[in-house]
């Protein structure tokens, strides 16, 4: 996509490619990286399993809302960015200085950088869980996948 | 065959490597027939060792990361920012400083838009000429005094992989990084081997030359060099 001539006319020199890039990053190469982690720490300190599994769901959607704010952001921009620096006005001349493209980036920074928080304070999160799992540690919270059961009798009398 | 291939890792190594060398061949061979891919044009000349040192600055400050140098051929970026760019105009930067990413603007032919007063007061303080510059400040490079000594050195190396820089160039190397500097005798001389070459009190501190003063002798010659009233893209064409 980005080899085509008119594609890469609009996205080349902006946050597009950023954006592009990080979706990668962050969420293929990270969150890879992220799940072996969690798959190894255990093992090689041979702990029975990680120190929470609630910190992990947690640093899944942290990170999750971390990279859907950067590279959203970053996408819209730059296609923005991209647009108005070929815009021209009724009479031909461009429309936009380039300091004023600038100026429209700033609210995109602001959630590019939020995104980012979020992404890195998953991954100290992350290194939290990590470090209490080598310790042998183990956090008191229901175990994953076990279903908590209701007591019957409360449903039951409600609908009497 | 196919089986053949997927059970037997080295049998799909050497398939793998002649699959690629045919296409890496595709690519490079024709190139081996061209005697450069380089159109020469008048005008281009090896950088002054000012340039030179402004240019290590350039480099060693990361600018490139924000400014790009490629002017591309489209209506918008050529009334923007000036004539596309040509191969030619890169021909003496190793490495190249086309960038890939336009925090800043393009700086392909920032030479000579700007006053030396504006790009000093922009370097040390971007904000104040441009109040909605997202720019770094650089204010150290007005304080601290150029080190290079060893310019003739550095115009070897360069010459060693194929600048054409002569005796003469390398010889007054050291000298000519305080002339184009700070001016007075040796201009004239220093002009005919770097014609075009900006020469002057770049920083406004004339007692001495400054990392600022070589990083703006750098911009100001960026871009300039080809005589676009002259040059015809038709010239390119074999």
């Amino acid at each position: 996509m980005m080899a085509i001539k008119s594609v890469n006319a609009l996205s080349h020199y902006t946050d597009w490619t950023i954006g592009h890039v990080h979706s990668g990053a962050l969420g293929w190469v990270a969150f890879v990286s992220f799940g072996a982690m969690y798959f190894l720490v255990p093992k090689l300190w041979k702990r029975e399993r990680l120190y929470s599994l609630q910190l992990v769901t947690l640093h899944f959607w942290i990170a999750t809302i971390g990279i859907v704010l950067y590279i959203t952001s970053m996408w819209i921009s730059g296609i923005m960015q991209g647009l108005m620096w070929r815009a021209y006005d009724s009479l031909g001349f461009l429309q936009y200085s380039f300091v004023e493209s600038v100026e429209a980036m700033h609210p995109y920074y602001i959630i590019r950088a939020t995104g980012g928080i979020l992404f890195l304070s998953g991954a100290l999160i992350m290194v939290y869980n990590l470090w209490r799992t080598t310790k042998g540690d183990l956090r008191d919270e229901p175990v994953f996948g076990e279903t908590v059961t209701e007591p019957a009798t409360a449903s039951a009398g409600e609908a009497g | 065959m196919q089986e053949k291939f997927e059970k037997n890792a080295f049998l799909l190594i050497i398939g793998i490597v002649i699959t690629v060398s045919i296409g890496g061949l595709v690519q490079l061979v024709p190139l081996y027939t061209l005697e450069s891919t380089i159109e020469k044009v008048d005008g281009m000349r090896p950088y002054s060792p000012l340039e030179l040192a402004g240019r290590n600055i350039y480099i060693r400050e990361g600018c490139y990361l924000c400014h790009s140098q490629m002017i591309r051929p489209f209506r918008d970026e050529v009334e923007r920012y000036g004539n596309y760019s040509l191969a030619a105009e890169s021909m003496y930067d190793r490495p190249f400083q086309w960038g890939s990413k336009r925090t800043g603007p393009d700086l392909a032919r920032v030479g000579g838009k700007y006053s030396n007063d504006w790009h000093a007061a922009h370097l040390t303080d971007p904000r104040s000429v441009v109040p909605e510059s997202i720019m770094p400040g650089y204010p150290f490079m007005a304080k601290r005094k150029l080190v290079f000594d060893n310019a003739d050195e550095h115009l070897k190396t360069l010459a060693t992989l194929g600048d054409p820089y002569s005796e003469d160039q390398i010889a007054n190397a050291v000298k000519d990084v305080q002339t184009q500097g700070m001016g007075g005798d040796g201009t004239e001389a220093l002009l005919q081997r770097y014609p075009k070459a900006k020469i002057g009190d770049f920083d406004g501190d004339p007692s001495r030359v400054t990392e600022l003063d070589a990083l703006i002798a750098y911009l100001q010659m960026l871009g300039t060099l080809v005589d676009f009233t002259t040059y015809k893209p038709e010239m390119d064409l074999r």
